[in-house]
């Protein structure tokens, strides 16, 4: 074993405490209270300039949307998470013309390949934040991390009544300090890149197409 | 490290005298530009927000050895491995052996300023270990065996056609084309296999949050999720500046991060891992480790004014907006981090006498100072860095190579300079000296020095009369 800890430490407990922070940090600004009517239209302008799909419907039509946008795409498959409402309820309601749904039912070791090849997946998320225009994913067991990443498309669902301000109050009221997941992510799009003469291009690792189903009831 | 004779003019000659070049790096610089203003439209609320972000790093430095024991018992809590690391040797060689402990010899990489500062792919490589860049830029790049030029967008000094030869002639069977969108489908495609491949994924950390032992990575492209989450193990390498006290430090400075970067108000994925898979969970790696780098940032820490630049965020408008750097592109300087933030850094860390050049290539004009996001007073660090080139003294906080531009010529003459100015008649003397012979200063024999300067500049006119004999005559009381 090296010695690197100790001696790092060694030499940063060795400067006495010198003050470059500054005394008196400027608070955060209050951020003014969007009405849920706003947080939605502002999500949705947002996240529609970032070239994701943004659908405002509800909780008893959201599936006939689903429907109708598979039906326009020819898609292999629809990756799902059978054991959360949303994959039930998919499961109860499914027809014969439609992409057939798959479970993500195994470790990623024993379906990989699967899951590297399926076009389609569908989430839930755990919110958005309003003043960027992002989904916030927190995967869990059930709905695993790949789902969001691996197939071309995702297609997430997202209840307007969870869409925040901003990642500050979703952090603040939501507690987040207090036990942070494996894995939290924030999405505004389907993946892009400028890397090329800064023109912006969309579909590269990540989805090529992002859909935003948002539940306002 | 690996560079140490950089011939800094004549990299600067060539650089300039790349028309490609520049106009390919002009065209980039200025949209950079014009993208940040838009998205800090409102001057007012830009200066609070970085205050902010100026105040949030002050206090995780002044915290830095707490904070650091924190970041490592949480993560450890978490299930994270930490390992620490005094040099990039050490660093390369605590990534070698994870690793080789799992047998890999796939490893994919996302962007990570660190890992180009350890030279990690070309110490794994040599080692047989395919090391794969997988960011679009950085693809591009390490496909044609260079460096990043900038720390954003790496391959910024590439243009479409240079990028369309570069994939026709190194990726077997790819038709020549000039389209941006299928040159990225081409690369999508090659790198999906990877993706899936993978063995282990590196990457680098953009804030680790040591109140809940959270790992951040902001990106766009989806490759730094790919190899944070395909692979079963994943490798985070941090320069050990880069801790943040609490989870409400993010916000703020990611706010700060991407819209100076690139104008954006968030990016596409903002990335936080805080545990490896947990036993029930389906994917993720089985082992996540985190390796602390010091590589000279302790030193740097040491001094307060030199402290100032381990604020760094890396969101690189520093860059977009210095007249230096938008005319020579990032390899002319030579080292892994170029234009005003690779010119206060790089320095301090390799030492002066091999890079302390680059803290003269500057025009102190301020425009860094003016954007960088957390206020690190650029143009201070870089004058202290060329005192310190001319300082013998052997202080606790003198930078690494200090003195290393003193020589006798020199000192004797701003000893002369200084008894001129402390002796009236000699001032007089020299003065009138100058005023005589100022013109023909280039072509006396003597220290070339004169001549150097004036080949690219154009040698002022000597007055022929002073400043105190024109007073004089204008009958003005001259003390
Ligand atoms: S010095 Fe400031 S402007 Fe430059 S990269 Fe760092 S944070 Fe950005």
């Amino acid at each position: 074993m090296s010695n690197a800890r100790a001696n790092i430490l060694a030499r940063l407990r060795a400067v006495a405490p010198q003050d470059t922070a500054a005394t008196t940090e400027p608070a955060a600004p209050t951020e003014a209270e969007l009405g849920r009517a706003d947080k939605i239209a502002r999500l949705k302008r947002l996240m529609e300039n970032m070239h994701a799909e943004v659908i405002v419907t509800d909780s008893r039509n959201w599936t006939n949307a689903l429907k109708d946008l598979l039906r326009q795409r020819s898609l292999n498959g629809l990756l799902c998470a059978p054991t959360t409402p949303i994959g039930t309820t998919l499961a109860e309601s499914w027809e014969s013309d439609l992409p057939p749904l798959v479970g993500y039912t195994e470790a990623v070791e024993q379906c990989k390949e699967r899951l590297f090849a399926i076009d389609a997946a569908i989430t839930s998320t755990k919110g958005g934040l309003a003043d960027v225009g992002a989904l916030i994913l927190w995967p869990t067991p059930q709905e695993p991390r790949l789902m969001s990443l691996a197939p071309a498309v995702h297609i997430a669902v997202l209840e307007a009544a969870k869409i925040h301000g901003s990642l500050a109050e979703a952090i603040r009221r939501e507690r987040w300090a207090g036990g942070m997941p494996t894995n939290a992510l924030l999405i505004s799009g389907p993946s892009k890149t400028a890397d090329i003469e800064l023109v912006l291009t969309f579909g590269v690792h990540g989805p090529k197409e992002l859909i935003v189903l948002i539940l306002d009831d | 490290m690996t560079e140490t004779t950089v011939d800094f003019p004549r990299n600067f000659q060539k650089a300039l005298g790349d028309g490609q070049l520049r106009r390919n790096l002009r065209a980039a610089m200025d949209t950079l530009g014009l993208r940040r203003r838009t998205l800090f439209s409102d001057p007012e609320a830009f200066e609070q927000l970085r205050a902010r972000g100026d105040a949030i790093r002050r206090r995780a430095l002044s915290k830095l050895p707490e904070l650091l024991e924190r970041l490592e018992r949480k993560c450890t809590e978490n299930g994270i491995r930490v390992h620490w690391a005094e040099t990039p040797a050490e660093a390369n060689q605590i990534c070698l052996d994870i690793i080789r402990r799992h047998d890999a010899t796939r490893v994919i990489k996302g962007k990570s300023m660190v890992s180009e500062e350890m030279h990690l792919n070309h110490f794994l490589e040599e080692r047989g270990i395919e090391a794969l860049e997988t960011d679009l830029g950085e693809y591009i790049i390490q496909l044609d065996h260079e460096t990043p030029s900038h720390i954003i967008v790496p391959a910024i000094h590439k243009n479409r056609d240079q990028i369309a030869r570069l994939f026709h002639e190194k990726i077997p069977n790819t038709p020549y084309t000039e389209v941006v969108e299928e040159l990225n489908a081409i690369a999508r495609k090659v790198l999906r296999e990877k993706f899936f491949a993978g063995e282990v994924g590196v990457s680098g950390v953009n804030f680790a949050v040591a109140e809940t032992g959270t790992l951040c990575l902001v990106e766009n492209e989806g490759n730094g999720r790919m190899c944070t989450t395909a692979p079963p193990v994943h490798i985070a390498v941090m320069g050990l500046e880069k801790v943040v006290e609490r989870l409400e430090d993010v916000p703020p400075l990611l706010r700060l991060l991407t819209g100076s970067a690139t104008g954006q108000l968030i990016t596409t994925y903002f990335n936080m891992i805080t545990s490896p898979r947990k036993p029930d969970e389906k994917d993720g790696p089985r082992e996540v480790h985190l390796v602390l780098l010091d590589n000279g940032r302790t030193k740097i820490w040491a001094d307060p004014e030199l402290r100032q630049t381990l604020k760094c965020i890396r969101c690189g408008t520093c860059l977009n907006h210095c007249p230096v750097y938008t005319r020579l592109g990032g390899h002319a300087y030579g080292y892994v981090y170029p234009g005003p933030i690779g010119s206060i850094l790089t320095p301090q860390m390799e030492g002066l006498e091999s890079a302390g050049t680059m803290a003269t290539a500057s025009t102190f004009c301020g425009a860094c100072e003016e954007v960088c996001p957390v206020k690190i007073p650029i143009t201070d660090i870089l004058r202290r860095l060329r005192v310190e080139s001319y300082n013998k003294a052997d202080t606790p906080n003198a930078v690494k190579g200090h003195g290393y531009k003193v020589n006798a010529a020199e000192s004797l003459t701003w000893k002369g300079w200084a008894l001129s100015n402390a002796t009236p008649w000699v001032n007089a003397l020299n003065a009138k000296l100058l005023g005589l012979l100022g013109p023909q200063l280039p072509k006396l024999p003597g220290p070339d020095i004169v001549k150097k300067w004036t080949q690219s500049r154009a040698l002022p006119p000597f007055a022929a009369k002073s400043l105190h004999a024109l007073v004089k005559e204008k009958g003005i009381a001259d003390e």
